[in-house]
């Protein structure tokens, strides 16, 4: 592979060529022939060209970013210094990943110079299951790579052979021909840590910072704020001597402010995690004077090499051949905030004149030459995406004043972003009355344990809420128990389905914001120029709060995690482990993504009249951006539900083992055909919906995953895609420049994960041509529509916010302690000319018509039709409801009354009524579409116009309103004439059950109800403090009482006074509230007719008066008959409980009986042969024998009495003569 | 009517072991003469209830069942007219109608051949006068009607005042011109659990948004504040999307409405 290099600085070959060569297998009739003639000799190394070139340059930059942030994924050299690390500048920090290119033997200590060729060679000879870095020898993968002992055995062997090899000198060209035997030589002087430069890449023990990631993440390298660094020192005069313009120095001042706010934040601090100077004063630190070095473009070394190199690295990025887009792009801005050379390194590194064209000296001897090399690489990167970061880097100013125009053009002219107005997290899910009423559930009791389920569920995630923060809380520990108890509930498989989608609602409420997937909201980030340049001290407040946010930075390839809100739902799966949960959440997601896919999302024509479209194409955005979102979310999780049992932290560790395995899974059919639905999606030119999503879910695969046919499939129709999507290309039908930036970031970043092989990437072309994907240019899809945005983009993948952190921590003068502020990327995007688009063949001519209408209209034109017709549609069910069934309704109910009034009470069968009832209705359920058609027909046009511009044109606003009467009577009618009768005689059955339910109990009482006056104010006393009252009264009078006890007469004329007020006003009264007085009063006119009520009087509590309780029982007795409208149980009367009350009392006073008796038969309370029939079975109850002779008495008396009333104060004394002559004769 | 819990704690305290008579409310009564009847029947009937939960098992056990009814045997056979169950459950500390039903439920199963079932005891605490013991009758009626704390007659009167005080509510919010739906609206569309009423545009009160509102009748202290977050108000959350905050407790307007 360092043949090729060689050749290509030697100018044997041009860069075009090259590039040509490394993409292309087959050879371009461009190639000159000598070209040619010198690459077909390497042409079975093309394959290794490019990890060989990305090794190489992270090799040659390991020395000048040893303080620098992140280490990017599979960029060996690149590394950061870890904390805690001695000899930090020389190979620390390189994670476990970046033994993606490391040669298969470790241990070829002699080959330090050579391992360019000698790895070539190797790679070319292991099948690509062995390709894999790091693994040892017959294993399959590496464990934690980065303490593996060969490791550091070989490092012990390179160091020893080393020193003895100056190397320096060596100018001789390397032998191209011999590869295998390219003899080691130590061409560059030894490294502070004794080791040289090398592609064999020393992993890196996996530290503290590490330690959250999984093992064999350590790519992901440490989170950029526990880079230890000291204050940078960005001199107050201009270092660099070219004029700086006058905004500069203005902007030096205000970043000086910054840093003092900094600072002064960091002292306030109780632990800085970083130490921190003054500025101006550096500290020096372990890993040596962080100061930046002021770059000069006059003092670069081998300028023309890396011009060269740069042009070649950049192609390679333009054409896609690098696994990583945005992985290159941070190593570049890596390269150009670089602050300083190793400060030991300083005195061996100077230029290296005899050989200004060799691989062996090192390529970049200083930050100079990093600096060239990265301005060179982004001049021919940038000219399309843009990052506006770099517009104010200085050194790009030094170095190339025209790249900076470039830039801040590209800024300027960069559209507006575009935010997505979330709906806030952590909201529960509504109850859904169509799914979650009793109807949908087989019993009453799958119907409860249901409801308790949600509540269950619910508080379970409250308190994960409240708790899941604190320092020891265990999801586990916690719920655990709670979850499986919950789940053991959900027996019957509708219960199942029930909690899934309540569980999967809930999902996607709480984790779609952005602030639920934990995530830094890039976008709201305040334009630091902007910010910068005013002198606001609040937004310099603002600002500093930003400094000190934590951010979330798991360097520009995270592993997949699942951020906040998602944790929860992770867990929950986890401790639930229910097979049956898992099944049907599977399906549920598979079925959800389905859907989510296949949506129909609305395919507008980018508008002429810009202003307007852009308006409009926000709500596109927006809805696009809902829908991804939801997508990506559902996909990873059925991907973890999925891959859930296959999951371990290892690969399967021997081949046999291995291959058992994938026979055995290459029989289980996926959870979801998403290769299928990936095909359908490059074929519609939906990828842009489909491969986010579809990455989301792969990223959760197992180790064996990519290895299967299926998925291998897969991986490789990924890849060819990846390939496919240059961003430099524009033209008809391509995809939307962020579009492509989403693609590529989600792929490369796929291409990361730890679970996918590295070789999967470097595949042989022949394997990759095979994919062709047959897609249909000239349709129009997703793809070509911008319906990715800024906003989207870092919402999706929040690792690209990791360049800019980089960059906005050099503009900060810090390396990477703060990274809150930054700007965003403004990419130009790019609008796609028309394409005509065909007319569906299934939809007759008019709707023909209506599409071509709204092929000339602005989209929102069209999106203000459906959806008024989508509305009236929906009202007009409602009304048709409201109205026309309810109308027949009300007509059932009086048809079963008549009924009932003709068969009598009972009616007959109800499920016969309901019948004859619908077969009388339910003909009148047609005039719901006549009646439909006319509600759509007033309603439609009305909405239209109000909602469409005011200067529409008439013909134009005509014709949608007739779209839209269309549509709205096309779906009501479509329901109503599917659903009217089923409805109707839904609502009849209710209605019948409702009237002979109310026909049940007191049909009397409930006849002719009546509610309390016009005039009525309600001021009467509510029936509570009656009945306590009235039960105070029966208290006192049962006893037991204090001797001074008693009730004065006032109070009890005027309790019953008040009783009459409230029985008048009926405002308050309930049923049971009424039936309770009617007893109680019952109670005391017993407690009267015994005399046994306590009345306070001037000596002492006595009896009452005989003509004061007659007084009172008038006052009950005409309650009873117009008061009460619940039946009295005057039966009570007459009971032997209270009957027996008289046998206590002494003499025995039978004539307020009698005279309550007649009374009641006089007012028509009670019927004589009643009264007879209790007075019966009274003789039946055991008296003493007085009291049963008095009552036969009593009785005989009352059976004596004529039927026609007497006058009421005769009768009485009637009685009381009778009573006389009874007790003489007793 | 609101209290300051110093207030609240200074009745409860006043509370202990005390009998759920007219008596002892009277008493109250006098105490905290500043506080409307209301609220010290309700806070009384509160504490009692917290107080008959504490103990009631212990009342409950056949030991315990079978002593009080030898001792009831005993009493009426010495005296039938005098008040002897009452007295029972005062002297070891129970409410009178839970007495009165431990020992109806026992005679019965003297009495009867089949165990009464708990709607034939429930019927016959309702009317006394079906009891087939005229004593016992007696007996158990003097326990209903001196019991302030539970029974049938403090179970309706508990029921009539949630009644009248929904009916109050739905007239103030009327007046106020607040639009709502109320629970029998809210159940015709499928609800499982609902509370009074949903306000169908939310209104501010004292800084805080209130979507729907319960009316419990019943004095708020802690306890049943939390009993009924449990019982009711999370369930309400959890199917209304109500508030707005997911760290917010839902608000009660118990205190507004209390007795």
């Amino acid at each position: 592979m360092a043949a090729v290099l060689e050749s290509l600085l030697r100018e044997e070959v041009s860069v075009a060529a090259a590039v040509r060569w490394i993409a292309r297998s087959a050879q371009s009739s461009e190639d000159d022939p000598g070209e040619a003639a010198a690459l077909r000799s390497l042409r079975p190394l093309r394959k290794e060209f490019v990890p060989f070139l990305l090794n190489f340059l992270r090799e040659q930059s390991s020395r000048v970013l040893p303080q620098g942030p992140p280490t990017p994924a599979k960029a060996p050299g690149s590394s950061a210094a870890l904390p805690g690390r001695p000899g930090g500048p020389s190979r620390g920090g390189r994670g476990a990943r970046s033994q993606l290119f490391p040669p298969a033997e470790p241990s070829s200590a002699a080959a330090a110079e050579a391992p360019p060729a000698r790895r070539g060679g190797r790679r070319r000879g292991p099948g690509p299951g062995r390709e894999r870095g790091g693994r040892g020898p017959g294993g399959l993968e590496e464990g934690v790579g980065g303490e593996s002992p060969p490791w550091a055995a070989g490092r012990r062997r390179r160091s020893s052979g080393s020193p003895g090899s100056p190397g320096r000198a060596r100018s001789d060209p390397p032998n191209l021909s011999n590869l295998e035997e390219f003899p080691p030589v130590g061409s560059l002087p030894p490294g502070p840590a004794g080791t040289k430069p090398s592609r064999r890449i020393n992993p890196t023990p996996v530290s503290e910072e590490r330690s959250l990631s999984k093992p064999k993440t350590c790519f992901t390298s440490p989170p950029i704020s526990c880079v230890p660094s000291s204050q940078p020192s960005v001199p107050d005069t201009s270092p660099w001597g070219h004029g700086l313009p006058p905004g500069c120095r203005s902007l030096q001042e205000e970043r000086e402010m910054l840093r003092k706010e900094r600072s002064k934040h960091l002292q306030q601090s109780p632990t800085p995690a970083c130490p921190t100077s003054e500025s101006g004063s550096p500290l020096p630190s372990r890993t040596g004077n962080l100061t930046a070095e002021a770059a000069d473009p006059a003092r670069v070394s081998s300028r023309q090499r890396l011009e060269l190199i740069a042009l070649i690295y950049s192609s390679c990025i333009a054409e896609n051949l690098v696994p990583n887009l945005f992985l290159e792009l941070f190593f570049i801005l890596q390269l150009l905030t670089a602050r300083r050379m190793v400060a030991a390194k300083d005195s061996d590194l100077e230029p290296t004149p005899g050989a200004p064209d060799s691989l062996e000296s090192p390529l970049f001897q200083s930050v100079h030459d990093c600096v060239f090399f990265a301005v060179q690489v982004l001049e021919h990167q940038f000219d399309k995406g843009t990052l506006k970061l770099l517009a104010e880097n200085e050194r790009l100013l030094c170095f190339s004043p025209a790249l900076q125009g470039r830039l801040k053009a590209a800024y300027e002219g960069s559209v507006a972003k575009v935010s997505l107005a979330m709906p806030p997290s952590a909201q529960a899910v509504s109850f859904q009355p169509e799914t979650d009423n009793r109807a949908n559930f087989s019993s009453d009791r799958a119907f409860h344990t249901f409801k308790k389920q949600r509540d269950v569920f619910f508080e379970v995630l409250r308190e994960w809420e409240d708790r899941h923060e604190e320092p020891g809380w265990d999801f586990e520990k916690g719920l655990g128990s709670r979850i499986r108890a919950m789940m053991g509930q959900l027996s019957a498989a509708c219960s199942h389905s029930h909690f899934v989608r309540l569980f999967q609602k809930q999902l996607l409420q709480m984790c779609q914001s952005p602030g639920g997937t934990g995530g830094t909201v890039l976008g709201e980030a305040p334009d630091v120029l902007n910010m910068l340049g005013a002198d606001k001290l609040g937004r310099l407040r603002r600002l500093q709060e930003r400094l000190v946010a934590p951010q979330s930075s798991g360097g520009p390839c995270p592993p997949p995690t699942f951020p906040g809100c998602q944790g929860f739902f992770r867990d929950f799966i986890l401790s639930a482990s229910s097979f049956q949960f898992n099944q049907h959440l599977m399906d549920s997601l598979s079925l959800k993504i389905r859907e989510l896919n296949s949506l129909a999302l609305p395919q507008p024509e980018p508008s002429d009249e810009d202003g307007e479209s852009d308006v409009d194409w926000q709500g596109e955005r927006r809805q696009f951006a809902v829908v991804l979102l939801s997508l990506r979310l559902l996909a990873k999780f059925l991907g973890f539900v999925a891959f859930l049992p296959y999951r371990g932290p290892e690969p399967p560790p021997t081949r046999e083992l291995q291959d058992s395995i994938l026979a055995l899974r290459s029989q289980v059919p996926p959870a979801l055909d998403v290769r299928a639905l990936l095909q359908q999606g490059l074929r519609a030119r939906r990828a842009v919906l489909t491969v986010p999503w579809l990455v989301e879910f792969l990223s959760l695969a197992d180790h064996i995953v990519p290895l299967l046919d299926y998925y291998r499939s897969i991986f490789v129709v990924l890849l060819h895609l990846h390939r496919s999507l240059v961003l430099s290309k524009e033209s008809e039908g391509e995809m939307c420049f962020l579009n492509k930036l989403l693609l590529l970031a989600v792929l490369g970043w796929l291409f990361q994960i730890p679970t996918v092989p590295e070789d999967l990437f470097f595949l042989e072309e022949g394997q990759l041509d095979a994919f062709e994907v047959d897609t249909v240019p000239s349709e129009h899809g997703l793809d070509g529509m911008p319906v990715v945005d800024q906003h989207l983009l870092y919402t999706c993948c929040p690792y690209i916010g990791e360049l800019r952190k980089l960059l906005a921590s050099w503009v900060s003068g810090s390396s990477g302690r703060s990274g809150g502020f930054v700007r965003k990327i403004t990419p130009t995007t790019t609008t796609t000319g028309l394409g005509a688009q065909p007319p569906h063949t299934t939809q007759g001519l008019q709707a023909q018509l209506a599409q071509a209408f709204f092929h000339n209209q602005p989209p929102s034109l069209r999106r203000t039709v459906e959806f008024v017709a989508e509305r009236i549609g929906s009202n007009c069910v409602k009304h048709i409801k409201a109205t026309l069934v309810a109308d027949l309704v009300h007509q059932a109910e009086s048809l079963l009354r008549e009924q009932l009034v003709m068969q009598g009470q009972d009616g007959g069968d109800p499920a016969q009524l309901l019948e004859i009832l619908c077969s009388q209705l339910c003909p009148h359920g047609a005039q719901a579409l006549t009646r439909g058609r006319e509600f759509c027909q007033k309603k439609s046009p009305g909405a239209v116009r109000a909602l469409l511009p005011e200067e529409t044109p008439a013909a134009v606003l005509s014709s949608a309103e007739n779209i839209a009467v269309g549509l709205a009577t096309e779906k009501a009618c479509a329901w109503l004439s599917a659903n009217i009768t089923a409805l109707i005689r839904r609502e009849v059955k209710a209605a019948v059950s409702r009237t002979l339910r109310a026909q049940g109990p007191e049909p009397a009482a409930r006849g002719e109800r009546r509610g309390c006056s016009r005039a009525c104010e309600h001021h009467a006393p509510l029936p509570s403090h009656l009945i306590s009252e009235i039960k105070d009264v029966l208290s006192l009078a049962v006893g037991p009482r204090d001797p001074e006890e008693g009730i004065s007469l006032d109070h009890l004329e005027q309790l019953l006074g008040q009783l009459g007020q409230t029985l008048q006003c009926r405002q308050f009264l309930c049923p049971p509230a009424e039936q309770h007085l009617a007893k109680c009063s019952v109670d005391l006119a017993s407690l009267l007719v015994a005399d046994q009520i306590p009345v306070l009087g001037p000596p002492a509590p006595r009896g009452l008066e005989r003509g004061q309780a007659r007084r009172l029982l008038h006052l009950l007795l005409s309650l009873w008959k117009d008061g009460f409208q619940v039946p009295v149980p005057l039966q009570l009367l007459l009971s032997p409980r209270n009957v027996g009350l008289l046998a206590d009392t002494r003499p025995r006073e039978w004539d307020l009986l009698l005279f309550l008796l007649r009374e009641l038969v006089e007012k028509g309370l009670m019927g004589r042969p009643e009264i007879e029939a209790c007075l019966g079975s009274l003789r039946d109850a055991q008296w003493p024998k007085d009291f049963s002779e008095e009552l036969a008495t009593l009785f005989n008396l009352f059976l004596a009495e004529p039927p026609m009333p007497e006058p009421q104060l005769r009768a009485c004394e009637l009685v009381q003569t009778n009573r006389g002559t009874v007790l003489a004769q007793s | 009517m609101i209290l300051t819990k110093a207030q609240y704690d200074e009745i409860a305290q006043c509370l202990v072991s005390v009998p759920p008579t007219r008596q002892s409310l009277r008493k109250l009564k006098q105490t905290f003469p500043s506080q409307s009847q209301a609220t010290l029947l309700s806070i009384f009937s509160q504490e009692y209830q917290k107080h008959i939960k504490r103990t009631h098992a212990k009342h409950h056990t056949s030991e315990a069942i079978e002593t009080y009814y030898q001792r009831y045997l005993n009493g009426v056979g010495r005296n039938g007219s005098a008040p002897v169950l009452l007295e029972l459950a005062n002297e070891v500390d129970y409410a009178p109608s839970l007495m009165a039903r431990i020992i109806l439920e026992r005679f019965l199963q003297d009495h009867e051949e089949t165990p009464p079932s708990k709607s034939v005891i429930n019927s016959m605490l309702r009317d006394p006068s079906q009891i087939p013991d005229g004593v016992l009758a007696n007996q158990v009626y003097q326990c209903i009607v001196n019991d302030c704390c539970y029974g049938p007659l403090v179970d309706c009167i508990k029921h009539a005042i949630g009644h009248e005080h929904e009916v109050l509510l739905r007239d103030l919010l009327l007046e106020k011109n607040l639009s709502f739906l109320d629970e029998d609206q809210l159940r015709a569309k499928g609800y499982d659990k609902t509370p009074d009423f949903i306000l169908q545009v939310p209104v501010a009160v004292e800084g805080h948004i209130i979507h729907w509102i319960e009316s419990k009748a019943s004095f708020g202290d802690e306890c049943s504040h939390h009993a009924y977050l449990h019982d009711q108000f999370w369930s309400y959350w959890n199917r209304k999307q109500l508030l707005p905050d997911s760290k917010a407790q839902p608000l009660t307007l118990i205190e507004i409405f209390v007795l």
